[in-house]
């Protein structure tokens, strides 16, 4: 497999190392001419100095028989341009791309440039698991099959607490798949009691949380609110 | 016509001001507040009394764009100084908001002409100096 990274910071130059130890052949990009030599020293041949958004630079790291193209540049209009340049055309079949601004995240989506990275929503993501006020946490996004699974905690005196699985009302293209209590975790049949405290874990089409969440929380209310 | 334009530099505020003197609807955006001189600069009255618009925001900040109006725009131009940038929000004016007609400046030729072929509207400075530079020099 052949992959080509562009950018060399923290991020890029890191993934080579590790993509080297795993004996693939990598080629890194850097545009900053102090960067590359510092890079150099380390990865020697394996380094380019050069904008990997000017197409002569690409077709020198040989893109057009490239496997994966990483694009962790510290620009997102950078990274957004790298990889839909690799793909639509050079015709990479694998893409990945860092979000260095989440809110740019869209920007990615919209110009069909996926999986998009953001090291920022990772960690929110983590924050989120860690403190439970948040109530919902998204675990999964299978953007392409368009489902998603969260996970909810259960309130005290929600309308879920202390209902069978099959009474809690939930919208159609939803359904509980699992309940953490305590240390361990269970798939629920239809009629396992959902109680105060639980963890579930739900899998939906995206766009119904808002339907969901009110059955876990107090008196109706969003819980994230 | 409504025109948003992305970025006040030398290339940005002139269409601008050319656009508005013409008697076109015109909305300028620019990160950067002191741009704004450039479309006061040699005129009667400043930029906003001659009835142009100025928000500032950043190129990929959406909310700014909109402000600006670009769910209204007949025209969207991308001049800000960064290839990347233009290429980038060309695409989201053209995907995103539907404008019909979108223009951007890229000063790499390469770059250029390949989204030229998909579709954008490029305008090339730098392919302009070299065919210009060429024929005088090969006169």
């Amino acid at each position: 497999m052949y992959v080509i990274i562009a950018g060399a910071g923290k991020v890029g130059w890191n993934l080579a190392r590790e993509l080297i130890a795993k004996e693939r052949e990598v080629t890194l990009v850097e545009s900053d001419h102090a960067r590359y030599r510092v890079v150099e020293e380390e990865l020697e041949h394996a380094v380019q100095y050069g904008d990997a958004t000017e197409l002569w630079v690409l077709e020198r790291a040989g893109i057009q028989r490239a496997d994966l193209v990483i694009a962790v540049t510290g620009d997102d209009e950078d990274n957004i341009l790298i990889c839909q340049m690799a793909k639509e055309k050079y015709g990479v079949q694998r893409i990945v791309a860092r979000v260095n601004n989440p809110r740019n995240l869209q920007h990615f989506r919209l110009l069909d440039v996926q999986p998009a990275v953001s090291a920022t929503d990772l960690i929110l993501r983590l924050i989120e698991h860690e403190v439970p006020e948040y109530g919902l946490v998204q675990l999964l996004a299978l953007e392409d099959e368009h489902l998603e699974i969260i996970e909810l905690e259960v309130s005290p005196g929600s309308s879920a607490a202390g209902r069978r699985v099959q009474d809690v009302e939930l919208p159609d293209g939803s359904l509980i798949i699992s309940v953490l209590r305590g240390c361990a975790g269970f798939v629920p049949k239809a009629d396992s009691v959902i109680q105060p405290g639980d963890q579930v874990l739900l899998i939906l089409d995206p766009g119904l949380e808002a339907q969901i969440t009110p059955q876990f929380a107090p008196n109706g209310a969003s819980p994230s609110a | 016509m409504f025109i948003v334009i992305v970025g006040c530099g030398r290339v940005g505020s002139a269409i601008a001001k050319r656009a508005l003197d013409a008697g076109h609807e015109v909305s300028v955006v620019d990160s950067d507040p002191l741009s704004h001189e450039r479309l006061d600069k040699d005129q009667l009255t400043t930029w906003e009394d001659a009835g142009g618009r100025f928000t500032v925001s950043t190129a990929l900040e959406i909310d700014g764009l909109i402000e600006a109006g670009i769910e209204q725009a007949d025209v969207f131009v991308a001049s800000t100084s960064g290839d990347n940038t233009n290429l980038v929000i060309a695409q989201i004016a053209q995907r995103r908001f539907k404008v019909k007609r979108v223009v951007v400046r890229v000063a790499d030729p390469g770059r250029a002409s390949w989204y030229a072929e998909q579709g954008l509207l490029t305008i090339c400075p730098t392919q302009v100096a070299i065919d210009e530079a060429s024929r005088v020099v090969l006169a």
